[in-house]
């Protein structure tokens, strides 16, 4: 009877106990971000410039973020560097995870160096990168000393190419990260297809378009997911690289939003830059999420 | 610390007995000078027995700083002083924040030492809300002696001299205008050509009051031809440079000019230059008329409950206010002191100079408050107008179409 009684009680707690200790935890991410989604979206309709006022002013800061060029730069940047910085990185991820995958000597101490650029900060790269892209200490300057005088390489000094700057160090950074994922789903597959396809006399570049690359799908998707995200949010690396120029031609939605925000008192401005960010971010990702997670079922 | 409490003790004995007055500062003066400066104010303060939390927050223009302050404010725990600029104290006097030294203004009588031009950002709706350390001036030319003997050139007085200079310097292999390409700095520049192509009224006008005419009219055309013609004088690498970098470039000789604040003057006193024998300090060609372009720099002082704090605020205050420690600062900081009534004789010649500009400006009335340091304006709308002149200053756009894009991104931001 008693027995029966505390095994009923062990089960029930058994039953409970991942939830107790999962609710902290999920009450805080409740509370600090999606209250504070709501909070910023609630912001964003407000006349607020240096605090919070709520004085509901409609959509009249969206009118006004529409009417700003610089918004509009912001935009056609990040439609730029987003695409090229998921595209490049996962087409250079994947080629270096092939390649590694060939099971070459010393592929323990090549990983990590591939690696290695992602254990750094943003600033760092940017940083590093400014000093390495500007024409008059780095590369340019380098490469005229040693004896080819007719080199030039000044994109960070013009406004229509650096944006193409923030790629190359943002690629750099993570490409290897993305290798690391593409490897790990390499490794994964299973052999006895790939000889299989192998003894049916398919070539390689058969096997890695058949087989290997559509086989890798879950980890095309989890890279895209973070680059993705990494690309909407990438603000230190623009900061430490360009600080959003020459001019503003490198400015981002969140370097825009940063600014607007916090030092040009126009808090509700920056509000609603933050909620089309949001919105877009949740356009691309929710369907694309969405039609992964269904089709594994 | 013995010492410390010893002189609290004295100090607790002689007014009403207060347990620990403390002040805390928050600031973004982390550079060496800055920090230096600051020292002077500290060793003053703890002198009396008053502990000095230091709540330094790093980033030049302070960004960071008036982040850092909001989330204070926002957690119902203001610091008892706050570096801040310009329209930002009108706003944080407007929302109620601020508290006042009234009582000990009145005894020093701060309304007979301090400039006119230093009170309109320090006494607001009557009430002492903020402590002046220092006076910058923003509208000045750092020369190299060495670039200018080589062309054996004087100094420009006019602006057709000036971009007259540009073709020689060029030719004698020398950049003529080193120039660090951040927004802020092109804002700088902006405000410096404005006052002086413009002048002291057309400035007023046009960035003070923001006139939707003036902002239109041909002065400001003519302030954007002067800004381009200057932006032919720039190396091609100086998108993005720190502007100590440039002002490095003067120093070394390599470029002739640089237009920025008098803060510049510390990279050159920390380069052991001379001014006068080395390099030369001259306020920006003035078409129409003197004018001088002022950036104040003082400590608000929020409102406090705790009686602590309270007199912590007043020593503070009455420390940044002694004549000495006025001295003593600003040689550390390379600016002017913010009272008009100190013996500057122990001071370099570039600080005694931009005094006594100041001096008959204020009286003139030609003394005009910096656009781009926030003083003129509010922030939303120096920021809209910041985006216009570096768009301008790093591309081929016309100086109609910039005056066009100013004054429509100004009467959006209003």
């Amino acid at each position: 009877m008693s027995g029966s009684a505390q095994a009923d009680i062990r089960t029930r707690l058994q039953e409970w106990l991942p939830k107790l200790v999962l609710a902290p935890s999920f009450a805080v991410t409740l509370f600090f971000v999606y209250g504070f989604i709501l909070f910023t979206i609630l912001l964003s309709f407000t006349g607020s410039k240096m605090l919070p006022l709520w004085t509901f002013v409609g959509w009249k800061n969206y009118r006004s973020l529409w009417a700003l060029d610089n918004w509009h730069t912001a935009i056609a940047n990040i439609g730029v560097f987003a695409s090229l910085y998921i595209g490049f990185s996962m087409a250079i991820g994947l080629m270096l995870a092939i390649f590694l995958d060939q099971k070459i000597r010393g592929e323990g101490m090549l990983r990590p160096i591939y690696l290695y650029p992602m254990a750094l900060s943003f600033i760092v790269t940017g940083t590093a990168w400014k000093w390495f892209l500007d024409p008059g200490i780095g590369l340019e300057h380098i490469l005229q000393q040693w004896g080819w005088t007719s080199f030039q390489f000044g994109w960070i000094k013009d406004g229509r190419y650096a944006i193409y700057c923030i790629v190359l160090a943002a690629v750099w950074q993570t490409s290897g990260f993305v290798m690391s994922m593409f490897l790990a789903g390499l490794r994964g597959i299973d052999n006895e297809i790939l000889k299989a396809a192998q003894i049916d006399g398919a070539s390689t570049w058969q096997l890695y378009r058949r087989i290997v690359i559509p086989l890798l799908r879950p980890a095309f998707m989890s890279a895209f997911v973070i680059l993705a995200h990494l690309a909407v949010k990438s603000y230190d690396l623009v900061i430490a690289l360009t600080g959003g120029g020459p001019g503003r031609d490198t400015e981002l939605p969140a370097t825009f939003m940063y600014s607007y925000t916090f030092t040009r008192n126009q808090m509700g401005i920056g509000a609603s830059s933050a909620v089309i960010m949001l919105m877009t971010v949740a356009a691309i990702m929710v369907p694309y999420i969405y039609a992964e997670l269904k089709e594994k079922k | 610390m013995r010492h410390l409490s010893i002189a609290a003790l004295i100090l607790g004995l002689a007014g009403p007995a207060f347990a620990n007055p403390s002040v805390e500062v928050m600031h973004f003066w982390t550079s060496g000078g800055e920090a230096a400066a600051l020292g002077a104010v500290r060793d003053k303060v703890v002198s009396q027995g008053v502990t000095w939390t230091d709540e330094p927050v790093a980033g030049g223009g302070g960004d960071q700083a008036k982040t850092a302050l909001q989330t204070r404010i926002a957690s119902g725990n203001p610091p008892a002083a706050v570096l801040i600029l310009g329209q930002n104290i009108l706003d944080w006097a407007e929302a109620g924040m601020l508290g006042n030294v009234d009582a000990l203004a009145a005894a020093q009588n701060w309304d007979a030492v301090l400039p006119q031009a230093v009170k309109d950002f320090t006494k607001v709706g009557g009430h002492w809300v903020s402590v002046p350390t220092n006076v910058h001036r923003t509208d000045m030319i750092w020369a190299s002696k060495a670039a200018f003997d080589k062309i054996g050139a004087p100094y420009p007085k006019t602006w057709e001299d000036l971009n007259a200079l540009a073709p020689k310097f060029r030719a004698a292999g020398i950049i003529p205008l080193a120039h660090g390409g951040q927004a802020w700095q092109e804002a700088y520049m902006f405000e410096a050509v404005a006052a002086g192509v413009g002048g002291a009224d057309f400035y007023r006008k046009a960035l003070v009051d923001l006139d939707d005419a003036t902002l239109r009219g041909p002065q400001m055309v003519a302030v954007f031809k002067e800004m381009a013609a200057l932006r032919g004088m720039v190396d091609k690498n100086a998108p993005g440079r720190d502007w100590n970098l440039a002002s490095a470039m003067v120093i070394k000789g390599d470029a002739a000019m640089q237009i920025m604040g008098d803060w510049a003057k510390g990279e050159f006193t920390n380069a052991g230059k001379k001014p006068g024998t080395d390099y030369a300090c001259i306020p920006v060609p003035k078409a129409k008329g003197d004018a001088f372009v002022y950036l104040v720099n003082s400590f608000s002082l929020f409102a406090q409950t705790d009686p602590d704090k309270i007199k912590g605020q007043e020593v503070f205050a009455s420390a940044i206010m002694d004549p000495a420690v006025q001295i003593a600062f600003n040689k550390a900081k390379g600016a002017i002191p913010a009272r008009s009534d100190v013996d500057l004789s122990s001071m370099d010649a570039c600080a005694q100079a931009t005094a006594a500009s100041l001096a008959a400006n204020d009286k003139a009335g030609t003394a005009v408050p910096t656009f781009a340091g926030t003083h003129a304006a509010k922030a939303a709308i120096v920021g809209a107008a910041t985006d216009v002149i570096t768009t301008f200053f790093n591309s081929d756009e016309t100086p109609e179409a910039a005056t066009a894009a100013l004054a429509d991104a100004i009467a959006a931001a209003k």
